[in-house]
């Protein structure tokens, strides 16, 4: 418990799948859900931070207000945030940096997304100064294919093999069962990821999220507003790291075609998302050694794999133990996504980092039906996206 | 038909030796890849340098590989598919001694069969596809063969 934790008075969401409606529309469903669960009306909110979604229009770039109008203008003060598949987080942090200025009381944070099916792909338009763009036009470098630089480099170095790729997605599915948000609610087996079509060697169609429609929706307060509104003992947020990167950047990042240059004795002290842990740790003034359960971007299976490294729950090349072991599956050591991961939800950008936290808040509640991590007291989430974001947020009981 | 010609200016030369281009700051020697387009401000990235003048470097031709996968499914535009039907091509990123990771395709023929973290390959200069301008060319990877690889022809 530290100065700067905030209390979550409420989480909702709407269940992830490809409903081909307005964004606006699961939002609103995450908000209402959100405010019913801390028993807080809308009018009472006097913070909305929306997650911009850039897939849906005007009414995206302006999330914040966009929710805000669908619910009816009560006069709260307003912001969006975008930081990629960071974006949750980083509204969280707008959320939580007013909360703790006493600037705000009450706040509603919001992210919802209506995708496109198959890859994600620039807008439309040429671009010649855009990485993002130039990418796909003089490479034709998708983001499955990073994933499956990263997924390679596992082998290469430590020995994994597809197999053990295929185990981290019969884990999660199997974690997903029972969650009513989740999109895919099915067991799979490791011999259907590994007959699946290679998408990106060495990576199989399973192996890879899906892009999805959903809503996630987080109520702060500050501590003395939960106290006053008879939450005595709220989860709360211990951390909310959203660092950029720091030169010399390393490893290859998406949407680059490139890495800094690193010359002899320049070698950064940590990666870019060994910083992300590294911050939030610091910033909660816990360990990874106090984490219960934890909620990590499976952009891809192997990716899981590596976040566990990059937030030091054990060491370089000793993620597939852990993983044969069962340590990571719900009633092992550290469990690792038990909301059935991006492998059950597919990704829905905006929403999908405060879904993370909608998933801890219900574990550290002992709330998490059918896939409850027992006594879960410190829950950790870890994602990156494009441009230098990433986050990390730390949810304590 | 006219000449093949980069399908991006000034990323790499196309002669006999080609190399790709990088930009390197006058002021701290850093050297970053891709090389600032022309005509546009540029600022070092080094956050402890303030350089705002670069000079065009050659890279070296010769890297080893960093890691390495394929596109099996045909990407979204704006990629350009170069055959119908579509074919797939493989993709490496690759060491520089200049301590800098560069990604690019696989030179034509070759496959990740071919590849392995650590393998040296070379830099080639191919046709990426065909536009209305004629023929536009991409830097590519191709695997050097290792010692007791040559054939013996």
């Amino acid at each position: 418990m530290s100065a700067h934790d905030v209390a979550v008075a409420g989480v909702g969401m709407h269940p992830w799948g490809k409903w081909g409606r307005s964004f606006v529309e699961y939002g609103v469903h995450a908000a209402r859900a959100a405010l019913a669960d801390a028993g807080i009306a809308w009018t009472d909110v006097d913070l909305v931070v929306g997650g911009e979604t850039v897939r849906n229009g005007y009414g995206g770039y302006v999330a914040g207000a966009t929710f805000a109008q669908a619910l009816g203008w009560n006069g709260a003060r307003v912001a969006t945030s975008y930081a990629a598949c960071a974006t949750g987080a980083q509204a969280l942090d707008t959320a939580r940096a007013r909360i703790l200025a006493g600037l705000s009381e009450v706040a509603l944070v919001v992210g919802a997304d209506t995708t496109p099916k198959g890859f994600l792909a620039p807008n439309a338009g040429e671009r010649w100064d855009d990485p993002d763009w130039l990418r796909f036009r003089l490479l034709g470098m998708t983001n499955p294919a990073y994933f499956a630089l990263y997924a390679r480099r596992r082998m290469d170095l430590y020995g994994a093999t597809p197999a053990d790729f295929a185990a981290v997605k019969v884990k999660n599915a199997r974690h997903g069962l029972h969650n009513p948000n989740a999109r895919y609610r099915k067991e799979v087996t490791a011999q259907e990821v590994l007959a699946s079509a290679v998408v990106a060697d060495p990576l199989h169609l399973l192996d890879i999220c899906a892009t999805s429609d959903g809503a996630a929706a987080v109520v702060l307060t500050s501590l003395e507003f939960a106290r006053k509104h008879g939450l005595a003992e709220p989860v709360r947020i211990a951390a909310i790291a959203t660092v950029t990167p720091t030169f010399p950047n390393t490893v290859l990042d998406m949407p680059n075609l490139s890495t800094d240059p690193v010359g002899p004795g320049a070698e950064p002290v940590r990666t870019f998302k060994e910083s992300i842990g590294h911050a939030a740790y610091e910033e909660a003034g816990l360990g990874p050694e106090d984490v219960d359960v934890a909620e990590v971007y499976d952009l891809s299976t192997a990716l899981e794999l590596d976040w566990m490294e990059d937030l030091s729950l054990c060491k370089r090349g000793e993620a597939e133990h852990l993983l044969r072991n069962g340590d990571t599956t719900i009633g092992g050591r550290l469990p690792v996504n038990p909301s059935g991961g991006l492998a059950c939800f597919g990704e829905a950008v905006p929403a999908q980092a405060l879904a993370q936290v909608c998933e801890l808040t219900w574990q550290l509640r002992g709330r998490a039906e059918g896939r409850q991590v027992d006594g879960a007291r410190v829950g950790i989430s870890a994602n990156q996206g494009l441009f230098g974001h990433g986050s990390s947020v730390i949810l304590s009981r | 038909m006219a000449e093949a010609s980069p399908a991006i200016e000034g990323w790499f030369t196309t002669g006999a030796e080609p190399a790709l281009v990088g930009s390197r700051c006058t002021s701290c020697d850093s050297t970053f890849f891709p090389p600032l387009r022309p005509g546009t401000a540029g600022f070092c990235r080094n956050p402890r340098c303030e350089g705002e003048e670069f000079t065009a470097v050659e890279l070296s031709r010769r890297g080893r590989v960093w890691s390495y996968t394929d596109a099996q499914y045909q990407p979204p535009p704006p990629y350009i598919p170069a055959v119908d039907p579509y074919a797939p091509f493989a993709l490496a990123a690759v060491e520089l001694p200049e301590g800098i990771v560069v990604l690019g395709q696989v030179a034509q023929g070759y496959g990740v069969a071919d590849l392995a973290v650590g393998r040296e390959v070379e830099l080639v200069v191919e046709v990426l596809h065909t536009d209305e301008s004629g023929e536009r060319t991409i830097w590519r990877w191709k695997p050097v063969a290792e010692l007791g690889e040559e054939t013996d022809q």
